[in-house]
Parts: structure tokens; C-alpha cells; sequence
């Protein structure tokens, strides 16, 4: 790849790649934007969610999943667990000169793969290259809007105690598949990312459960930061039980060489949620029910004290802090 | 007619001194008047001049048990005694400042009232008087008096109310003071059960104790879990319940004689094992007998204390073999304090139940202390000792309050005002939630309890340190400004203090040695010689640096240390090929290290550091001393010295030899010449005894060697004093080869003595470094 300025070499590599690859009306117009009907987005609910993402990977891709398919499903999930439908994503794209046109048709078919799953068109876009070594490979960014359902309300200051938390599967598999695609670490291992789209699971989830608190999708800084930010937020401790999370044992075993807490594994499609008690098991049932959630489990439980505090009950009988970190896990042991 | 008004400072308040100046002064036939206040203690005295100085100088050679007179100012008081005789008044101060004091251990008095069958608290297990019994574990608020402490709950009789009336009485204003008709209950239950009806409820648990059972007893500051020492099989269940299988026990006997049928005990050992402190003295165990091996696996010391309240002498009466008395929870958790706690938390731990309903209001666990060249050094600080103010050294008089959050292990807090430090008692791993939780109520309460306003806060510079956490987020609510202090210039700080070196002195050589504390350059240090005074440091030299293989991963598996150092000084293809034969060479090939590899080459959770602890645990791994897993913080570094025979000392000569290089303006004492000397032992044969004393003393030399050869810097005084601190210098052995070795040639040596080396004396030092950032103390040039 080797296209500089706007000339016809850029709009036959967008005609090429990225026209074709989203095949979609609004994107093919080829305008300066997208035009949405507002009766349209009004007939799905009362407020409208707008979010953006930048994406960058290294590697392109890892197992289970790669950089394209993430753009796509992360914004879906960020619109997604404030209560909206995903709609409608921008696809923004920064190369480094040199890229193989190849590679980027096959990031492209990946986001747009994951488009069609999760129910969104991707109706504008757009791309620069950049010389080598001004950009790693390649970056991308997605903006998205949905919809918000008319009086749904999730705020994890409504959170009180006794209420339940809930994780849909898994922990850590997509940040301990992206650490051993990268680092070549010399491991067996076949774990996958769990990168995919929560929206159907998020819907099924609001309809057993309408009374839901909060949802997260716990990505960067992994399950133990969005505990932190309820905790923050809602100004009581989020309790939870090691023995009840969800963690594969070859995950552990990665996070035990390695020597890190696979609490603070990102994952990219993996949500928490705080329920009311009694909505909890039909919350679970319907979590259970849906392929994104077949793992669902109930993880710990909201308490007064410590405020602002998650705590975790440890294997060997234990209460220990689980913080949210200010830089990366350093050790702490003197 | 001539008077005169004096004025006391120091551990005055609380502690029956008022009754004591009452009963000089009606001794020596003088009118007036005593009362606290805000400072401590008014006297005014009036009658002749000889009689004045008779009750000075009784006053100062009477002192109580748990008093200390920092400061007696006299000065001339004209007028008249406002009424005949001599008179306890009420405070005049509208803010008494009262404090707290320790708890103390059952004075010769107490104890002599309950072995007497005549006398009305015979047997009674909550006896205590002015000098002695609970004091920080029951109070609640201030001022210190029966209605904020958990003996509100019991109305005292009328003889207790009595004495305690009495000016006359040891229990005058004593305010736990209580008796069998008025005072607390114990009783016994099964775990899990009901409660045992026995005529003497403490003969009952005795006799459990001596079938094996064990026995969880709520004692003066927590629970502990006792058990008959000398019964192996019980020991290993203690072990197997609590799921604590390697870090020692400490030991209770009746009495000195029963401790040295197990221990030598030195008259220094002795004094401080009786001292109203009554903390668990490390003793060597070397006595015609021995407990049994579950006790102290792989150590060559005992940590024994004397029962230190009137329950335990009870519990005691008539054994001739010590018990273990260890924390009364799960492995390391802190112990539980109150009884439905424990009626959950030790369920599955304990038989038996010994039980009282006076409530603990603040957990304070047992001190420990060891005796080094005859003077005392504490290792953790806690009973006996919290909160007795510490008199910060000359020159930190006008700083302003402040409150230092401490480290994240071991931590204690400090705060300062009036130019003393107030250290709280040891509460542990901020990351355990109820040692958190204790940690957020004490410093509440600390601070009502001395009526302390901090104007700064202090914390470490690791930036995830709970401690710093908890002190930025306060700060800030509270608008203050933070000082953050290095690691190691706070160890140095803290030593400095400890020695009363006072603000205005010139800075000093440090050796600082321990685990990890956050660098300034953002690498992990633990073995370095800093030149410091209070108010800063450069970094002058440093140990080998090596990468910490996996984070905090490597401290839970010293193999990992081992790796990255043999690594780091020969690499390991060169290892392999020269000393491929050793069963480590195997052992090592089994570990993931083509993964550990992968690691360093992308840079994921490989921090560098410096420690020197974790020098200790490479050379522990090497020996296949806790090679795998370290089963508690600091055993590869502890088994280490306690393989150290003194046969193996008297033969290793010189120790493995170090060397010294510059690298970009630092001194680094690079460990190369030693692992090939190490390894090359390995080869011969020679066993780990020798090869543990052969670093010991290498390391000593080599460290000694450093300061010698930075005493030649213009700003350095050749002579010292250089300052010895860190978690690694509780290695006993390395602590006196380099102070032996540094007074040998000449240099002069401070140690650490009523704060401990480790992170438990680490608030002490960054309070000291906090107050001297103050700019009221303004340097004079
Ligand atoms: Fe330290
Ligand atoms: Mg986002
Ligand atoms: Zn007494
Ligand atoms: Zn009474």
C-alpha cells in the first residue's frame, strides 16, 4: 500500500475494499455522510447513544478473533451496556504505508462479519496512510449510535445492597489469547478470544430482568475495574467469591507463569451486571439461554461496608482488597 | 512561704501518676495542689526547701511502671497554698490531651492478689490496678476514663468503686478496674456448641489443652489458638486447620524457668521477656529440651513470651511444658476480636472456645522483639509498646501536625505533633480486608485519641500501594497537601530517628536493605546506600539489578530470582555447559523458561530491581531451600541464616567475593564473581551450610567494603555514622558482620532499637522526612 493525497488510487482501494466489503445503501452513495432517517431512531426508544473507539492491536490478528471484528464489537458493546440498540457505526481507518491490500481486505470481511451478527450497518467511513513508521500497521476507529429504550435507566449509583453480580462466561480469555499471540511465549495453548457482540444477550437480559441496575463491558483493566467503578459509584462494596469466577484453567495457568491476576485480563465480550435480588435467578436463566451467555454466572453480592471497596473471599478463606490499579500490577511486597 | 510549680512532661497522664505525687507529697509533709493538663502534669508545691527536694528527687527515682518523665521544670511560686494538706484536683485545661497508653502486663501486685486464697480476686482473670492490665485494646474515645472503654458495660461494686475513690489505693482511678461481684465473665464452649459448665472454667481448658486439643482463647487483644507445644500430632492438626504449614509459632510458659529448659535467656532477654511489655522474645533454641519440630520448622530460635494477663498466668498454673499461643484465625489473616467472629471464623480451627465478655475494641497483636549485643530490638511493635509517643529528635519541635500512611506490609501509621511521633500498633497486609478495614477505623481513632488535626500527609512513592492510595483520596476531601517519600530514604529516615539524630546534622552514608520499594527512577530497589539526611538523599550505590521474572509472581517463587540472577551473571547457556551436572541445572530446565524468556525479550511484567531480599531467596533456591514456593514472606531469606551452623561460620573464611563497578555515576556491587565462587562450591560438594555462611559473610565484606570506600567522598564523614536499616538486616547474622565489621574499622553504626528495621518502622521515617519538608523548620545557614 502506497496511496498518498485523494487521487483515484485512494477511491478505487475504498471502492475496492471497503465499499464491497460493507455493501450497504448508505455507505455506497459515497457522500460526505450518512443521512438517518430520525423517525426511524425515534421508533426505538427516547434517547439516543453515541460513543467512539479507537482500536489498536498488536497483533492484527490472535486467536479467536482480530482487530476488525474488536472495532465492531467493542462499540456495539459500549452502546450496548448503557441500554441502547446499536444501529449505526463510522469506520475510520489510519494505514501505514506498506500494509498489504490483503491484510486489510481481510480486517474489513472480519468487521463486517461482525456487523452483520450484531445487527449494525457501518454507513460512513474514512482513510489515510500515513509513511512508515508514523503508524503501526494499522488503526482503526469506529464511532457508533443506537438507541436508548424508552425509561430504561442504567446507573450503577443505583446499585443498593443485596443486590446480585453477574458475569455472562469466562474471564480473561481475550486478554491472555492477545498476550500469547504477541508474545510468543513459547506455550501450548488454544485460548481464543471472546471477542463478540453483547446487544442480543443485553436484550434478553433487559427483558427478564427490567429491572437491571447497571451493566459494563469489562475490557481494559478486565472485570476487576468495572468492579471498582460500581463500587466508586455506587459507594458500597462489591463483594465476590474467587471460587465462583469464571476462569479457564489455562487461563490461570498463563496469568500463574506470567504472574498476573487474571481479574485485570481484558476481555471484549464479557459484561458485568448488578441485578436486584429478586430478579437475579430469571436474569441468570435468560443470560443462560442466549449463546453469549451459556457461562452466565453469579459471581458476588453488594454489601454495605467496605464503601466504595470490592473485596473478594479468596480460596484459602480470606478477605482480600481487590483495587483498582493506577498503573500496571507492580509488586507490592516489601 | 516558699513554693514551687513544676511541670511534667512524657508518659504522665493515665498511668496513676497524680496518686503517686499525692502520696509523695503527703510523705514529705508538703501543701498543694497536681493536675493534668494539656501538657501533661502542674505540681505546685509549698513547705521548706529540704522537703522539696526530697519529693523531686523521689519523684524522679520513683517513677511508675508505665510512666516516663521526659521533661521536670521547676520554677520559683510565691503566695500561699489555698488550703491545707495536699490535693488531687480537676483538670484546669479545657482540651486535656490525655492519649492513650499501652497495654500492660499483670504487675507483681495483681499477681500476688490472685494466687492469695484469702484474697477477693483470687483466681480472678481480669485482676489489674494502675500499673498494669488493658489499656489500648478496651478504650473507645477520649478522655480516657471507664465510660469510653468496653468496661462501661460493667457498674463496679462498691469496694471496687472504693478503691478506686482511694488516692491511697493502687486502683485509684484505675479504669478497668474490677472483681469477681462486678467485673467480667469467661466461660468455655464446644466450637460450634454449647457451653461447658465446670467448677474452674480455666482448669477445664487447661486440661483440654493438655489432652491436644485446641483451645481458641480471647485474651487482651485478640483470639489466639493454643495448643500443648510438646504434642506433635496436635501442632501438625493446628498447622493442617489454620493451612499455615511453615511460618513459626510463638510460645507462652509459665514461667523463665520453663523457657529455659528450651532456650538460652540472656539477663537482657530476661528483663525484656518480664517487662511490663511482656512482648514474644526471640530466644535461641538451644535449652536441654525442645517442643516439638512442628513448632519452628527449619529455625534455630523459639519465640517464647510470659503470660501478660492474670487468664493466661491461670492458664498456665501448673504446666511444665509451654503452649503455642498463634493468632486465632485462618493462616495469615489478622486475629479475630470479638465473639461471634470467632464463634464463625474458628469454627473449623478450634475444639474449644474460651471465652469473656469484655469486649476488645481495638485488635492489638503481640509484639516481638529480640536482643542484639545485649540491647533490645523490636520487630513488631504492637502490644506493650502502641501508642507510647516516640520523642522525635531535636529540631522537629515546631513541626506542624501531620500524618504518615506508612508501607503496605506491615504497616503502621504515624502521626506527629508536638515534636513526638505516635506509632500505631502493627496491623499488617493492607491488602487482607479486615486488616483495611482496622487500619481505616485506627487511624479515626488514633486521631480522636490524641485530638490530632493533620496539616500534611505523607505516603510512599509506590504508587499502588493501598496506604497511598488511601492518603492521596484523604488529602484531597480534606485539602491537604501530600509529601511522597521514597522507600528507602523513609528506611533511612526511620533509623535516623530511632538514633536521635538530630534534624540539623549532616547527612549520612545508608545502607538500605530489603524486599522492593518503588525507585525514583521507577525500577524496584531493596539494596542500596543512599546518602541522606531528613531532608534528602542521593543514591550513591545499588546491588546487581536483575528483572523480576513475572512481577510479584517472583517473591511467591524464589526459583524465579534464582533464574534471573544466574542468568544475569553467567547466562544460562554458560551455566548449563559448566554446571550442567547439578541437580538445579535439571531441576531449572523443567520450569517454563523459554516462557520466561519470551517475557524479558517483550518486556510483560518483568520489572527490574535491586533487593537484596531477593538476593536471599536466589541463593535459598539454589540450595533447594524453598526453591518452589515460599510458604510466608521472607522464609527463603530466614531458612537461609538458619542453616548457617557455627561450625560452617568458623570455617568458610572470607565469604564469596563481590565486585564493585561503576555504572553511569553509581556504585554497583555486582553479584558475578559471587554465583561463579557459589556454584563452583556446589560442584565440590560443600554443603549448604557452609556455602549459606560462605554469602553471609561475603556480603557482609562486600557492604562493608562499600562504605568504606564511599567514606572517601568529600561529603561523607569517613567515621560515620552510617545507618543501618531494612527488612533484611532482621537477618541477624548479616546485621552483626557488617556492624561488627564497620566498628572494626573504625565506623560507627546505628541500628534500629524501638522501631523495627522492617516496613513496620516505615511511618516513622516518612513522618520524619514529612516534618522536616516543613518550612517552619527552616535550615539556618
Ligand atoms: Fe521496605
Ligand atoms: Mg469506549
Ligand atoms: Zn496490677
Ligand atoms: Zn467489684
Amino acid at each position: 500500500l502506497s496511496h498518498g493525497g485523494g487521487g483515484k488510487a485512494m477511491r478505487d482501494l475504498i471502492d475496492d475494499v471497503f465499499v464491497a466489503g460493507f455493501d450497504n445503501a448508505l455507505l455506497a452513495s459515497l457522500d460526505d455522510q450518512a443521512r438517518i432517517s430520525l423517525a426511524e431512531l425515534a421508533a426505538c426508544g427516547d434517547r439516543l447513544a453515541f460513543t467512539t473507539d479507537s482500536y489498536v492491536v498488536d497483533p492484527l490478528f490472535f486467536p479467536g478473533s482480530d482487530i476488525g471484528a474488536l472495532a465492531v464489537n467493542g462499540t456495539v458493546n459500549d452502546l450496548a451496556v448503557g441500554g441502547a440498540r446499536p444501529l449505526f457505526l463510522s469506520c475510520s481507518v489510519i494505514l501505514e504505508e506498506g500494509l498489504e491490500v490483503a491484510t486489510l481486505r481481510r480486517v474489513v470481511r472480519s468487521m463486517q462479519a461482525a456487523a452483520a451478527a450484531a445487527g449494525v450497518a457501518v454507513v460512513t467511513g474514512d482513510t489515510k496512510v500515513v509513511p512508515r513508521g508514523s503508524a503501526d500497521k494499522l488503526f482503526i476507529n469506529t464511532a457508533g449510535i443506537g438507541v436508548i429504550r424508552a425509561g430504561l435507566e442504567l446507573d450503577p449509583s443505583a446499585v443498593r445492597v443485596g443486590d446480585v453480580i453477574l458475569v455472562n462466561g469466562l474471564l480473561g480469555d481475550h486478554g491472555a489469547a492477545v498476550l500469547n499471540a504477541r508474545g510468543d511465549l513459547a506455550l501450548e495453548s488454544d485460548i481464543a478470544s471472546d471477542c463478540q457482540a453483547l446487544n442480543g444477550l443485553i436484550d434478553t437480559l433487559i427483558e427478564a430482568c427490567p429491572a437491571v441496575r447497571c451493566l459494563r463491558d469489562a475490557t481494559r483493566g478486565g472485570v476487576a475495574t468495572v468492579l471498582n467503578e460500581f463500587a466508586l459509584a455506587c459507594e458500597l462494596c462489591l463483594h465476590i467469591d474467587e471460587h465462583a469466577l469464571p476462569i479457564r484453567e489455562e487461563v490461570k495457568g498463563l496469568c500463574e507463569i506470567l504472574g498476573l491476576d487474571p481479574l485485570y485480563l481484558a476481555n471484549e465480550g464479557k459484561l458485568v451486571a448488578v441485578v436486584p435480588a429478586d430478579g437475579a435467578e430469571a436474569a441468570l436463566a435468560a443470560m443462560r439461554s442466549h449463546p453469549a451467555g451459556r457461562e452466565a454466572v453469579r459471581i458476588g453480592t453488594v454489601c454495605a461496608t467496605p464503601p466504595a471497596t470490592v473485596v473478594m473471599a479468596t480460596l484459602f478463606g480470606g478477605e482480600r482488597i481487590v483495587d483498582m490499579l493506577v498503573g500496571e500490577q507492580l509488586p507490592r511486597i516489601c | 512561704m516558699p513554693g514551687e510549680a513544676v511541670r511534667v512532661r512524657g508518659l504522665v497522664q493515665g498511668v496513676g501518676f497524680r496518686p503517686t505525687v499525692w502520696r509523695l507529697a503527703t510523705e514529705c509533709a508538703l501543701d498543694g495542689e497536681v493536675w493534668n493538663d494539656a501538657e501533661g502534669v502542674v505540681i505546685h508545691i509549698w513547705g521548706d526547701r529540704v522537703a522539696r527536694r526530697r519529693f523531686l528527687s523521689r519523684l524522679r527515682s520513683e517513677v511508675l511502671p508505665l510512666a516516663r518523665i521526659d521533661v521536670l521544670d521547676t520554677a520559683p511560686l510565691g503566695g500561699t497554698p489555698p488550703r491545707a494538706g495536699f490535693h488531687i484536683v480537676a483538670s484546669r485545661s479545657g482540651a486535656v490531651r490525655t492519649g492513650v497508653v499501652p497495654d500492660a502486663a499483670t504487675c507483681s501486685a495483681c499477681y500476688a492478689d490472685i494466687a492469695d486464697s484469702g484474697n477477693r480476686r483470687y483466681r480472678y482473670p481480669f485482676t489489674n490496678c494502675t500499673h498494669c492490665g488493658p489499656r489500648l485494646s478496651i478504650v473507645r474515645g477520649i478522655p480516657y476514663d471507664r465510660a469510653r472503654t468496653s468496661m462501661a458495660e460493667f457498674a463496679m461494686c462498691s469496694r471496687c468503686r472504693a478503691e478506686y475513690a482511694d488516692p491511697g489505693d493502687r486502683r485509684f482511678h484505675a479504669q478497668p478496674n474490677a472483681c469477681p461481684q462486678c467485673g467480667p465473665r469467661l466461660w468455655l464452649e464446644r466450637a460450634g456448641g454449647a457451653v461447658l459448665a465446670a467448677d474452674d472454667t480455666i482448669a477445664a481448658a487447661r486440661r483440654l489443652l493438655t489432652q491436644g486439643q485446641i483451645v481458641a482463647v480471647k485474651g487482651l487483644g485478640g483470639f489466639h489458638l493454643a495448643v500443648a507445644a510438646d504434642n506433635a500430632a496436635a501442632v501438625a492438626r493446628l498447622r493442617q486447620r489454620k493451612g499455615r504449614y511453615h511460618k513459626p509459632f510463638a510460645l507462652m510458659a509459665r514461667n523463665i524457668g520453663v523457657i529455659r529448659r528450651y532456650c538460652a535467656v540472656s539477663a537482657a532477654e530476661q528483663a525484656l521477656l518480664e517487662s511490663p511489655a511482656a512482648p514474644i522474645v526471640l530466644l535461641e533454641a538451644s535449652g536441654p529440651e525442645s517442643v516439638s519440630a512442628a513448632v519452628a520448622p527449619g529455625q534455630r530460635t523459639l519465640g517464647f513470651m510470659l503470660p501478660y494477663t492474670p487468664l493466661h498466668h491461670l492458664l498456665l498454673q501448673g504446666l511444665n511444658q509451654p503452649i503455642v499461643l498463634t493468632s486465632g484465625n485462618r493462616s495469615d489473616a489478622p486475629q479475630c476480636t470479638d465473639n461471634d467472629a470467632a464463634r464463625t471464623r474458628l469454627a473449623g480451627l478450634a475444639d474449644y472456645l474460651l471465652l469473656h465478655d469484655r469486649a476488645i475494641v481495638n485488635r492489638v497483636d503481640d509484639s516481638l522483639a529480640r536482643v542484639v549485643n545485649g540491647t533490645p530490638q523490636l520487630l513488631r511493635r504492637a502490644r506493650g509498646y502502641a501508642p507510647v509517643p516516640l520523642v522525635l529528635p531535636e529540631g522537629f519541635g515546631r513541626a506542624a501536625p501531620l500524618l504518615a500512611m506508612g508501607g503496605e506490609l506491615k504497616n503502621t501509621f504515624c502521626l506527629v505533633r508536638d515534636g513526638t511521633a505516635i506509632l500505631s500498633q502493627h496491623m499488617g497486609d493492607l491488602e487482607d480486608a479486615t486488616t483495611q478495614a482496622d487500619y481505616r477505623r485506627n487511624l479515626t481513632r488514633y486521631q480522636a485519641l490524641f485530638t490530632h488535626r493533620p496539616e500534611r500527609i505523607v505516603v510512599d512513592c509506590h504508587p499502588e500501594y493501598l496506604s497511598t492510595k488511601l492518603g492521596r483520596a484523604h488529602a484531597e476531601r480534606e485539602g491537604l497537601p501530600v509529601v511522597a517519600v521514597q522507600h528507602h530514604h523513609a528506611h533511612i529516615a526511620a533509623c535516623l530517628a530511632d538514633n536521635e539524630r538530630p534534624l540539623e546534622s549532616a547527612p549520612v552514608l545508608g545502607v538500605a536493605l530489603d524486599g522492593l520499594g518503588y525507585g525514583d527512577d521507577g525500577t524496584l530497589w531493596g539494596g542500596e546506600v543512599l546518602l541522606a539526611d531528613y531532608r534528602g538523599y542521593a543514591r550513591l550505590a545499588r546491588l546487581t539489578q536483575v528483572p523480576l521474572l513475572g512481577g510479584a509472581q517472583a517473591v511467591r517463587e524464589p526459583w524465579r530470582c534464582a533464574y534471573a540472577h544466574i542468568r544475569a551473571a553467567l547466562g544460562w547457556r554458560r551455566f548449563a555447559r559448566q554446571y550442567g551436572c547439578l541437580e538445579l541445572c535439571a531441576w531449572l530446565r523443567d520450569r517454563p523458561l523459554a516462557t520466561l524468556e519470551a517475557m524479558l525479550a517483550k518486556d510483560l511484567n518483568c520489572p527490574l530491581t535491586s533487593s537484596c531480599g531477593r538476593l536471599f531467596d536466589a541463593v535459598a533456591a539454589v540450595l533447594g531451600i524453598c526453591r518452589e514456593r515460599a510458604g510466608y514472606e521472607g522464609q527463603a531469606a530466614i531458612e537461609l541464616e538458619a542453616c548457617v551452623t557455627q561450625a560452617a561460620l568458623e570455617t568458610a573464611g572470607e565469604g564469596y567475593p563481590f565486585d564493585l563497578i561503576a555504572d553511569d555515576g553509581l556504585h554497583v556491587l555486582d553479584c558475578t564473581p559471587l554465583w561463579s565462587a557459589l556454584l563452583d562450591d556446589l560442584m565440590r560438594g560443600i554443603t549448604p551450610a557452609l556455602v549459606a555462611a560462605r554469602f553471609h559473610l561475603g556480603l557482609a565484606r562486600a557492604l562493608v567494603g562499600l562504605v568504606i570506600r564511599l567514606g572517601e567522598r568529600p561529603d561523607v564523614h569517613p567515621s560515620g555514622p552510617v545507618a543501618l536499616s531494612g527488612g533484611v538486616f532482621q537477618n541477624r547474622l548479616l546485621f552483626e558482620t557488617v556492624a561488627t565489621g564497620l566498628r572494626e574499622r573504625g565506623v560507627s553504626v546505628f541500628s534500629h532499637r524501638r522501631v523495627p528495621a522492617n516496613d513496620g518502622g516505615l511511618s516513622l521515617g516518612q513522618a520524619a522526612v514529612g516534618a522536616a519538608a516543613d518550612t517552619r523548620l527552616v535550615k539556618p545557614r
